[in-house]
């Protein structure tokens, strides 16, 4: 039952939308009814999961980047008061910059390709994940940090063993931020520079009024964006069984 | 095993110890009792190397303490487990940091003896607080340490709990002595398990009298030969 709970609300959200599309009579033009929608997929199957794949890719590559990166990053900010003080102000001014704003230069630097994309989805997706894993490593309970020092542990045993554990749930609190950014920053790539993906479909679609098209695409953003979340979801609640997160969800 | 000479200790302008003077022989039990901030946590940090004195010295089977060492244990207030490891892996966690190989039939003789048989796979927020403090027992037991440094470990946990756990630590003592420094404010915790009670006074923590415990052993909670010394307890630490 709780598992039919959304696809319940799914139904009755497309159900309005289609009755909206009647009652009004809103161009198709404006507005595509449901329907046009699915004809709109039928028609390029092949191509439209073609793209989805593209743009995942991009989505999931530059997230796993962001990971690679981001934890160390972190790691180095908490064990380090005086590379905190360097990196991280600069960090927050990153993140304070529009990434749409970016994202024309990114393309001037690193082309049409797959690379400016992901370059897009690793700004976007770092900081959540550098700041949820340095605030969850810095919150570890005194005590625990203590009962460490009263085993005279070295630093390495502290981060390895202690707090980067510490902030698992906290981490995949940040993972579950980034992981949806990740899929809106791959698309900001392909709108400003591409030749391919789901960005680029709906750019296209908009220059020759293919509006269903578009939501075609869109639907497929949101389909890929959901599973990406739900997956993470998913591993959190094998690889983080002792976290209070899923217990209140 | 521990002889604690001349020491002060003050945080900043809080003078929270001034000139004690304490030695515990390698099997002794001594309890240390006083109002909550009279130093009891902060006399244990320096023995236990978290803290060094602001005066005086320490000695750890005849060396000065200068930072933790792997055959001092310390137990504390809270079960203080890390709550992804499993019972046992918490258990072990001593072993690992300091490097001493594989406990792992230590670890299960230390948990079955405690009570604790079947629950290895256990993580911690399945256990009672009881149970957690169990394991916090059995992880300071792993590295065999000469002393145990006990820091109000029960006092969070329910009356019949806190008795069980008790007779626990009794009979860890009894079966192989060690120097413990157990601290309290439970009264009769302190006469159940001491050979030695020492009552601090507050601001700044001194050493208000020292009692003998001289009773046979085991004792049992509410036996009455221990009222009279909980008695006398209770009046010095009234004047203390
Ligand atoms: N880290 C600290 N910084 C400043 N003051 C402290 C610190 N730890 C303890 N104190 C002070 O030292 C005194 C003794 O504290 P503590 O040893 O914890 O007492 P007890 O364990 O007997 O309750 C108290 O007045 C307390 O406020
Ligand atoms: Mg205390």
């Amino acid at each position: 039952m709780r598992a039919a709970l959304p696809v319940l609300g799914l139904l009755a959200i497309i159900g309005l939308w289609w009755l909206a599309t009647i009652v009004f009579g809103i161009e198709p033009l404006l507005v595509p009814s449901p329907a046009d929608v699915v004809v709109s997929f039928l028609e390029l199957p092949g191509y439209l999961l073609e793209q989805t794949l593209i743009t995942l890719w991009e989505a999931v590559s530059g997230f796993a980047l962001s990971i690679v990166i981001g934890v160390p990053l972190a790691l180095l900010i908490v064990g380090s008061s005086v590379l905190e003080r360097m990196f991280y102000p600069l960090l927050v001014a990153l993140n304070a910059v529009p990434k749409v704003a970016i994202a024309p230069i990114v393309v001037v630097w690193f082309g049409f390709g797959i690379s400016s994309k992901v370059l897009m989805v690793v700004l976007v997706c770092i900081f959540p994940i550098v700041i949820s894993t340095a605030s969850g490593m810095k919150s570890t309970p005194g005590e625990l940090v203590e009962l460490f020092r009263s085993l005279d542990a070295t630093r390495t045993h502290e981060f390895f063993k202690l707090r980067l554990w510490h902030a698992l749930p906290q981490i995949f609190v940040g993972l579950k931020v980034s992981i949806t950014l990740a899929v809106i920053g791959a698309v900001i790539g392909e709108f400003v520079g591409a030749d391919a993906g789901l960005g680029y479909v709906i750019t296209v679609s908009g220059g020759s009024a293919d509006t269903s098209l578009a939501f075609a695409a869109m639907a497929l953003l949101a389909v890929i964006s959901v599973a990406l979340f739900y997956l993470l979801t998913w591993a959190e609640r094998k690889l983080v069984p002792w976290s209070e997160e899923h217990r209140v969800l | 095993m521990i002889t604690i000479s001349g020491v002060s200790h003050s945080f900043g302008g809080v003078h929270a110890l001034d000139g004690i003077d304490l030695e515990v022989g390698e099997h002794e039990f001594v309890a240390v009792i006083g109002r909550s901030g009279c130093g009891k946590s902060t006399l244990l940090r320096l023995v236990a190397g978290l803290l060094s004195p602001s005066a005086g010295e320490i000695l750890v089977a005849g060396s000065p303490v200068t930072r933790p060492r792997g055959d001092v244990s310390v137990m504390f207030q809270r079960p203080a487990l890390l709550p992804w490891r499993t019972v046992l892996a918490n258990v072990l966690l001593p072993a690992e940091v300091l490097g001493l190989g594989d406990q792992r039939d230590r670890a299960h003789e230390l948990l079955e003896l405690a009570g604790l048989g079947g629950f290895e796979k256990r993580l911690p927020h399945e256990l009672s607080g009881g149970m957690q403090q169990r394991v916090s027992l059995c992880r300071s037991l792993i590295q065999s340490p000469r002393v145990m440094l006990v820091d109000e470990p029960f006092s969070a946990l329910d009356a019949i709990t806190r008795t069980e756990l008790s007779e626990e630590l009794q009979r860890v003592q009894l079966a192989r002595p060690r120097a413990v420094v157990f601290v309290t404010h439970s009264i009769d915790e302190a006469v159940l398990l001491a050979d030695r009670i020492v009552v601090l006074s507050p601001r700044p923590g001194r050493i208000h009298r020292v009692v003998e415990v001289d009773l046979p052993r085991p004792r049992a909670l509410g036996q009455v030969e221990l009222d009279e010394v909980s008695r006398e307890l209770r009046g010095l630490l009234a004047t203390a």
